[in-house]
Order: structure tokens, then C-alpha cells, then sequence
């Protein structure tokens, strides 16, 4: 089981959390711990990346949740990147879709956080 | 609950015990996928069976019974997989007092909710003293 969790700083202020692998109950924390360090920070608005994540699972959705929550206090949003049809479909399920801004590229997430 | 097909043929059945502990979902959820792909399922249909059935792992291991184990039980037809995951808590004598809380955390409920969205027929239980079950079954082509 793998989870690679990757932060770094776009050119135009937004922070993009780029996560790799599968996201379950077991490695859900790891990604919660780098969204909250961020927003602990002050960064409100996150891009997050989920182009090379195989699989999520609702504590993986609930960890995305909390992290929009928190932003959003904040007046900022949480965009996601996502183009494998088995994870977008789970959106679709949850009516995440309505919940979320997500896009097919990192470019346009982070346009429409601007 | 719906039945399953009455025509179908029992191909097997499969027993498989983990630790009730979030590192050990995962191998769960690739059994399951190991045993869907003897029968004739898409890989949309496998990929469903390993979310549901680690969804109720999931919610064996959230609900915080201090069962030490959980039980997955697949029996394998020729038009469906059945699976049925339960874990132990106070089965055997335990007091119900010792019951830790459940943890409130964000997304939960998704669980179950997912597990019906993706799965043909879903029954659970969750009960403090005798443990959390959940039966459900995916028909292959449904």
C-alpha cells in the first residue's frame, strides 16, 4: 500500500497537494496531515491533485471534505484535478461533483481558484 | 434483501480473516478482486466489489467495537458474489461498557451509502454488544 503526498507552491499562490497512489483508511491521515499543516499556515486556497491516485474511499472523500470545510471559513476553495473515470465516478456517486471545482488539468484548477 | 438468481451455480466459497486494523483493508480489497475476477465481471464491476468491500471493513474498524478480527466471507455463483463482512465485538462475553466511542469523522456515513450506490443488495447491522455484519452481493452484468 502506497500514498505519495507532494506539496509544493504554484506560481500564482496557490498551494497544489499532489497526491499518488491509493487513498484508504490506512493512508487517508498522512494525506489529511499535509492539508491541515497547510491550511494551518494560512493557504486557503489548495489545489489538489488526484491524477495519480488508483483508488479513494469515503475516509479518503471525508479527508477532502473536511479540508473544503475549513477553506471555505476562510473564503477560500479546494479545486481538484481528476481524470480517472473509476475516482470520478465515486464523485458522481457521493454528488461530491456539486461540492467540488475539478478539472481535468492543474491549469485550470488553478485558473478558476484566481 | 433480494435474492440472488435462483439458476445460478455455487462455483465456492472463500474464507479470509484480518486483523481489524486500517493497514490490513487493503489486502481485503485485493482478495476480493482476486476472487471477482474468476467470474465474469468487468473490471468497472471488480473495481466496484473492492470499494464495497473495503467500505465495510472500514466501517467494521470505525465503529470501534474492539473486535480483534474481521471475517470476509465470499461465496462465489455463477451470476454473482456474495460477500459477507462481520466482525466479533462482544460476542464473547465482553462487557458493552467498554465500548469506546465512536469517533465522529468527516465522510462518515459515505460508507454505507457508497456500498449500496455500487452493490446489487446490501444488509447490515451494527450492534454494540454482538458487532457490525454486512451482507451484500454484486450480480455479474447487472
Amino acid at each position: 500500500m502506497d500514498i505519495k503526498v507532494h506539496v509544493r507552491e504554484s506560481e500564482d499562490d496557490a498551494y497544489v497537494v499532489e497526491l499518488g497512489g491509493e487513498i484508504d483508511v490506512y493512508t487517508s491521515p498522512k494525506v489529511k496531515d499535509a492539508i491541515t499543516e497547510l491550511i494551518d499556515q494560512g493557504h486557503y486556497n489548495l489545489v489538489i491533485n488526484l491524477e495519480k491516485v488508483r483508488y479513494i474511499d469515503s475516509t479518503g472523500l471525508g479527508v477532502l471534505i473536511g479540508g473544503l470545510k475549513r477553506v471555505r471559513e476562510h473564503g477560500g476553495t479546494v479545486n481538484l484535478v481528476c481524470t480517472n473515470p473509476q475516482i470520478k465516478k465515486i464523485f458522481d456517486i457521493t454528488g461530491l461533483v456539486k461540492i467540488f471545482g475539478i478539472f481535468d488539468d492543474e491549469a485550470g484548477a488553478k485558473k478558476a481558484l484566481a | 434483501m433480494n435474492q440472488p438468481d435462483t439458476g445460478s451455480e455455487h462455483l465456492g466459497t472463500v474464507e479470509l480473516r484480518i486483523p481489524s486494523k486500517p493497514e490490513w483493508v487493503a489486502v481485503a480489497r485485493l482478495a476480493v478482486a482476486a476472487i471477482a475476477n474468476r467470474l465474469p465481471f468487468s473490471v468497472e464491476e471488480i473495481e466496484d466489489l473492492k470499494l464495497a468491500i473495503a467500505e465495510a471493513c472500514t466501517i467494521c474498524i470505525q465503529q470501534a467495537g474492539g473486535s480483534e478480527s474481521i471475517d470476509i466471507t465470499c461465496e462465489a455463483a455463477t451470476t454473482h458474489l456474495r460477500v459477507e463482512v462481520r466482525d466479533h465485538r462482544y460476542r464473547e462475553g465482553a462487557e458493552a461498557s467498554k465500548r469506546p466511542p465512536v469517533v465522529a469523522v468527516e465522510g462518515e456515513g459515505l460508507g454505507i451509502f457508497l456500498i449500496q450506490a455500487l452493490m446489487d443488495t446490501l444488509d447490515y447491522s451494527v450492534d454494540p454488544h454482538l458487532g457490525t455484519e454486512l451482507l451484500m452481493t454484486k450480480r455479474v452484468g447487472a
